[in-house]
């Protein structure tokens, strides 16, 4: 079936666009990083239809990567329904970003190289949901941090780049040590690490192995999908171009984590204390980063926190026993939010780069296009039916309803709030009076193409693809008995934050400032991420920083090594120093040092034994 | 060699001549001294050796010796041919002042 096509179309891209790009034309260049992900997308469509029903996965073993006594791992790749609906997402969202980004980088330095990173982005992450063990899927999930880290700091010109891109590398350094150690684990219980192998014989094990395993894995899911407490750095990864914030920052790469946890259902069913965390992580994270979101200004910071929220209503899914409607939040998430980015990447090129809605405002005659779009977009992620985030959300819910009522109650709020800060930052933008000094103009038509398919599949995407039944055979659904009511009040509070939105930034403009004055001390806190930057940099950067200065560098390194290569150097200097009056030179001297040495050894051997 | 005369007498001898060379190779300045030093601890060992070789009655002394007069006379042309060049540069004899190599 030649399933390693899927990748290596990217791969070759990126060596060509990567070695050779800077001698290219930007018309070439195009045709390669366009062409390659193209090609992937074709491929992957070629196989699907190929493969039929797939009802059983479809794996394929290249070569054995490592052998050690009888724990073998083999570079394989592996089809099922899962893999299925994230080759889709990856190379379908993955094209149409590709094109955008035509438009977007036009005027761009490094062009070869931005087109270089993102062909190697696609190679690994459809490394990693192709992978038919967790040492492969490991293989891309480290390949796609190292290209979310080079596109972050894409501008490497700019200081607050360069730091984005490593606190990005250097947060998923903890979530990733979270998964080698869970990949041990399931080597010492499994002797496997293969995915059929290891879910067949989970039911024979032991629930603490499993439940460690699962929390290890959350760990890791938790640092590359931006879940509490290691989220922080998805915010600042915003400073990378926005193509990329669509791509790896929206559509793809963060939910990889929802995706390991799906793919390791099979264990995470057996560990419902690991089940519950996940749940748990999720709800909270869709809480606090919806607050956060609801108070931003920069228009890529809002749709990143609300990224995070969103991630954590996959997770709230995952973790209630829905996997099914987590993924499919997953693919409509990648829809909308690729959408959104998109949008505001079109909206800040219309303005010549003004992110701050402050700064924006009655943008809707000037450039409709992004605008009409971005609006089906907002109906999408608030839930309003019959559009895309309606379907996945509210399954989302009904699951978290019939686990426990009050994640219902949180999710529901949640929704609300997203409704609201997804439509402050349109009514900012686009309604009222332009507060800005640039001349607005719409985008090239290579930009607006791929904003006009992802509003049609915002818009369609929830009924044309169900997922849940899709996924049936891999995650069986829940009984049927769908209840009208939960449905009827999340969409009310979807509806209900719209409509706060336009009063609050339409119809009473002076009432948020009003409202902030009298609620300051909150309004502080939340305008400020609750300080979690500021709280991570005292409570451990600092520490680490001031112990590395003080202990490791001029304690450790200066003192003690240093110390003794020096002293060691300084001795023999000393010594050396003394030994060097004997080489004088003159051979007189050596004669009579000799003539000493003869007699003192004639003493010793008369003084010892006489001279027989 | 004959029979009245003790071995230790000879040995005697060999030591005076050896510690002769060794007083003149390290106290005398005169290249040309110093050198002829050398051949008389050359001598002094030679004597030795032809001395213990009668005594035992074995012939490996007397090859030895005549290695070592093989050798003398050899350095003894390498070693007269330098002080000559010196001589010839320098203008000195004294060991003291061909110092060159030091440092």
């Amino acid at each position: 079936m030649q399933l390693w096509l899927i990748p290596v179309f990217p791969l070759a891209g990126f060596l060509l666009n990567g070695i050779f790009g800077r001698r290219f034309s930007k018309a070439i260049i195009n045709s390669i990083a366009i062409g390659s992900v193209l090609l992937s997308f074709a491929w992957v469509l070629k196989t699907l239809l190929a493969l039929g029903e797939l009802n059983a996965p479809h794996a394929e073993h290249y070569f054995t990567w490592i052998q050690s006594g009888t724990f073998s791992v083999g570079f394989d790749f592996a089809v099922d329904r899962l893999t299925a609906v994230m080759l889709l997402v990856v190379t379908g969202i993955g094209s149409l970003i590709h094109i955008y980004a035509i438009g977007y980088m036009a005027h761009e330095e490094g062009y070869y190289r931005f087109f270089a990173y993102m062909n190697l982005f696609m190679f690994f992450m459809l490394t990693l949901v192709l992978g038919a063990n967790y040492l492969v899927l490991f293989v891309g999930w480290e390949g796609v941090g190292l290209c979310s880290y080079l596109l972050i700091g894409f501008y490497f010109t700019k200081k607050f780049a360069t730091d984005a891109g490593n606190k990005a590398f250097i947060v998923n350094r903890i979530g990733d040590f979270g998964f080698s150690l869970a990949m041990f684990l399931i080597v010492v219980n499994f002797g496997s690490l293969d995915f059929s192998t290891v879910f067949q014989a989970v039911p024979g094990k032991s629930e603490a192995a499993l439940t460690a395993i699962a929390f290890l894995l959350l760990l890791g899911a938790c640092g590359k999908s931006a879940q509490l407490p290691l989220y922080v750095w998805l915010p600042d990864a915003m400073a990378g171009p926005t193509p990329v914030s669509a791509l790896i920052h929206a559509a793809t790469m963060v939910t990889a984590g929802v995706y390991m946890v799906a793919r390791s259902s099979a264990i995470y069913t057996h560990a419902p204390a690991a089940m519950e965390a996940v749940a748990i992580i999720g709800l909270l994270t869709a809480f606090f980063a919806a607050t956060i979101g609801v108070l931003q200004n920069d228009i890529k910071k809002v749709f990143a926190y609300s990224t995070v929220s969103q991630l954590g209503y996959m997770f709230l899914g995952a973790g209630v026993g829905a996997f099914s409607a987590g993924i499919y939040h997953l693919v409509t998430h990648a829809f909308f939010k690729a959408l959104l980015f998109l949008g505001a990447g079109s909206l800040i090129h219309a303005l010549g780069g003004e992110q701050d809605v402050r700064n924006m405002g009655g943008l809707r005659s000037k450039i409709p296009w992004t605008f009409a779009t971005m609006v089906c977009a907002g109906v999408a992620i608030a839930g309003v039916p019959p559009f895309a985030g309606f379907y996945s959300k509210d399954a989302i819910l009904l699951a978290a309803d019939r686990h426990a009522p009050w994640m219902y109650w949180v999710g529901v709020i949640t929704a609300g709030m997203t409704a609201f800060y997804v439509f402050r930052a349109i009514f900012l933008a686009f309604f009222g009076r332009y507060r800005g000094e640039a001349h607005p103009h719409e985008s090239p038509w290579v930009m607006l193409g791929p904003l006009v398919v992802l509003a049609a599949l915002s818009l369609a995407g929830g009924k044309l693809f169900n997922v849940p039944e899709f996924l049936a055979p891999l995650f069986p659904l829940a009984e049927e008995g769908h209840d009208i009511g939960p449905m009827l009040v999340s969409v009310a509070f979807g509806l209900g934050g719209i409509a706060l939105a336009y009063l609050f930034y339409v119809a009473r403009p002076g009432l948020p400032d009003a409202l902030a004055a009298s609620f300051s001390g909150l309004y502080k806190l939340v305008y400020n991420k609750y300080f979690v930057d500021e709280i991570y940099a005292a409570v451990v950067v600092d520490p680490v920083v001031s112990g590395s200065r003080e202990v490791l560098w001029k304690g450790m390194d200066v003192a003690v090594i240093d110390g003794a290569v020096n002293g060691v150097g300084n001795r023999s200097q000393r010594l050396g120093g003394l030994l060097k009056r004997l080489q004088s030179g003159s051979i007189r001297s050596y004669a009579v040092w000799v003539l000493l040495g003869s007699v003192l050894l004639l003493l010793a051997m008369g003084v010892a034994g006489g001279l027989r | 060699m004959t029979a009245g005369v003790p071995l230790s007498w000879y040995l005697i001898l060999s030591a005076v001549l050896f510690t002769l060379g060794v007083a003149g190779f390290v106290f005398r300045r005169n290249i040309i001294t110093v050198f002829m030093s050398i051949e008389l601890m050359l001598n002094g060992v030679n004597l030795s050796f032809i001395t213990f070789s009668y005594q035992l009655k074995q012939v490996n002394g007397h090859i030895f010796s005549f290695f070592v007069m093989v050798v003398a006379a050899a350095e003894a042309a390498v070693g007269l041919a330098i002080i000559l060049t010196v001589f010839k540069n320098r203008s000195t004899l004294n060991i003291d002042d061909v110092s060159s190599m030091k440092n």
